[in-house]
């Protein structure tokens, strides 16, 4: 690409803060130190009124928006909403999107040097949950000094974690968006969590997580996950229109084992894209936080008494051919909201993309977005 | 901003610092008003992606549900006061509607045209077919207005199911009220706002 889009944040440098203060973990761990590594788009009012944090879902990264380089093929994985002029209008806010810690992008993760050891983590890193992402994100936001956040934005495994935030630090967060989410995961979802991370697992790569030290990685297993998950991130719709029951050539090969299908094709493509850029253990602790994730459980599960705290204005969004995070968990939460009593509104955008909507732009999604972010006061 | 006439009139009824449910909501300009005026937390229930969108661009709570399915998500109570405006005809089951609107708050306000009002009759008895005007300008096989009733229908429901009417208004199409819709409401009132309760 010789030239960035008008309506891009153009080129961007990802940044890394060492945190030394240990950080106290759910599984009663403790990481002494680690790194966060983020992005920011836009600048930061002298209020420090107009901060947004990005969190990103199961396999995202800091990189939301922008470029890395002009060669850069394609921008970062929100970019179709964040930039100046879109839904998150980077002319009004001052945009932070980082990779979590365990994540394998650059923050401390499995795949991290454990100084203890001069080794990588790998089996040895502590399992993460949520609520210990937003205690990290709440030290980043220290150092970047933003006391409050206008709003926490984030789809999938990120709507939990704004979710947690109102939650966690009702004073520190002012909206809550909160996207394709729940506020549990269904048997169902966690089932579909297992079989990704059996695949893992069971991969004779994996040597129990500490297959750095062999020199291998479980690249099937983690392929296998992929694919797993793929399939529930799009609707059978969406799959019909995009592949039907298309055949690579114009014949079957009555062959057990050859790729025969357009279908098979693209997923095996997806399957080895993804285990040749994301790490396995990475990918078994964000599954994990996913599973763990229940703030009402705490409260015996009253979700009502669990968000009674909470501060933050609510937009919840959900789409309607999505099955991994269906509608009916997006109303869960948002009738928990209304019987605590809080400012709540929700929208059940029609879609035919299944949970991989809420990455597209999809019009009345990203204009609905727009207007409500665009609502938010921001002093000078 | 200038209220619709209906709204004004609602809105007189709505206690300041109050929660108020508005089911059909539209563009929430009630609630709007409702914020603004008289400190009232406000939620809408709206069905049409635009007005939705409007709701969201003006900061009002709305939710994107078919009253039509079911309320059962608003627990009993939770509300000070419901409201639906010009929708009650719409609906699939007016009286289920009703009686969520009183489980859920203290207090319902409702409007919806009158089709005994002396212009339906009218209609109905010269030409002998479903009226069709400004007002109600649909077709009978295509037509939201799926269950068109009386003041007196209205009345009866409320007496059987026990529901008492605190106030009624009756008003023409523009939502005045004259002497003499007052004098002989089920023939000359064109719209009714009626406040009820258990």
């Amino acid at each position: 690409m010789s030239r960035l889009p008008a309506d891009s944040v153009g080129l961007v440098t990802p940044q890394r803060h060492t945190f030394t203060e240990p950080l106290s973990l759910a599984c009663g761990k403790q990481l002494p130190r680690y790194e966060l590594v983020y992005e920011t788009y836009g600048e930061l009012n002298a209020s420090a009124s107009n901060a947004v944090l990005i969190c990103h879902a199961l396999s995202g990264h800091h990189h939301a928006a922008g470029y890395h380089s002009i060669d850069e093929r394609k921008p970062g994985w929100w970019d179709n909403c964040i930039g100046p002029g879109k839904a998150i209008d980077t002319n009004r806010f001052f945009v932070v999107s980082l990779n979590n810690l365990g994540g394998c992008h650059g923050s401390t993760g499995p795949s991290s040097i454990d100084p203890a050891t001069g080794k990588s983590y790998g089996a040895s890193f502590p399992v993460l949950t949520v609520e210990d992402w937003v205690h990290s994100q709440a030290r980043l936001a220290d150092v970047l000094g933003v006391q409050q956040w206008a709003a926490v934005v984030g789809g999938s495994l990120g709507g939990m974690q704004a979710l947690q935030w109102a939650i966690s630090y009702p004073e520190r967060i002012r909206h809550c968006v909160a996207i394709a989410t729940a506020p549990k995961l269904s048997a169902q979802n966690i089932a579909f969590n297992e079989v990704a991370r059996q695949a893992i697992i069971t991969d004779p790569d994996f040597h129990n997580g500490d297959y750095a030290a062999f020199g291998v990685i479980p690249k099937r297993g983690l392929m296998l996950a992929r694919m797993v998950g793929h399939i529930t991130y799009l609707s059978d719709d969406s799959m019909g229109a995009k592949f039907g029951r298309d055949l690579r050539s114009d014949q079957l090969n009555y062959d057990l084992t050859s790729v025969e299908f357009e279908v098979e094709s693209y997923l095996r493509y997806q399957g080895q894209e993804f285990s040749g850029r994301f790490d396995a253990n990475t990918y078994l602790l964000m599954t994990k936080a996913l599973d763990y994730f229940d703030p009402a459980g705490a409260h015996g599960g009253d979700l009502a008494r669990t968000l009674a705290g909470i501060k933050a204005r609510c937009l919840v969004m959900s789409f309607t051919t999505d099955w991994r995070f269906s509608p009916e968990r997006s109303r869960e939460l948002v009738d928990g909201l209304l019987a605590a009593r809080k400012d709540v509104s929700y929208l059940e955008i029609e879609a035919a993309q299944g949970h991989d909507a809420f990455l597209l732009p999809i019009p009345r999604y990203i204009e609905a977005l727009s207007g409500y972010m665009n609502r938010i006061e921001v002093s000078q | 901003m200038s209220l619709r006439a209906d709204l004004e009139i609602i809105q007189q009824w709505i206690r300041p610092g109050s929660r108020v449910l508005d089911l059909g909501c539209g563009e929430g300009q009630l609630l709007r008003h409702l914020r603004d005026h008289k400190d009232v937390q406000g939620y809408g229930l709206e069905i049409d992606p635009d007005k939705i969108s409007s709701c969201i661009r003006h900061g009002v709570n709305v939710m994107e549900q078919n009253l039509d399915e079911s309320l059962d998500n608003f627990e009993d109570n939770s509300f000070d006061t419901v409201v639906m405006t010009q929708s009650l005809q719409a609906m699939h089951y007016p009286d289920r509607v009703l009686e969520d609107m009183l489980r859920i708050g203290h207090e319902g306000i409702l409007t919806f045209p009158n089709f005994a009002h002396w212009r339906c009759r009218w209609y109905l008895g010269t030409k002998g077919r479903m009226p069709v005007s400004e007002f109600m300008p649909y077709t009978w096989y295509n037509t939201p207005n799926i269950h068109f009733c009386t003041f007196k229908d209205f009345e009866q429901l409320c007496r059987e199911r026990g529901i008492k009417v605190l106030d009624r208004l009756v008003v023409d199409q523009t939502h005045q009220s004259s002497w003499f819709s007052g004098l002989w409401p089920n023939l000359l009132g064109e719209v009714a706002i009626y406040r009820v309760s258990r």
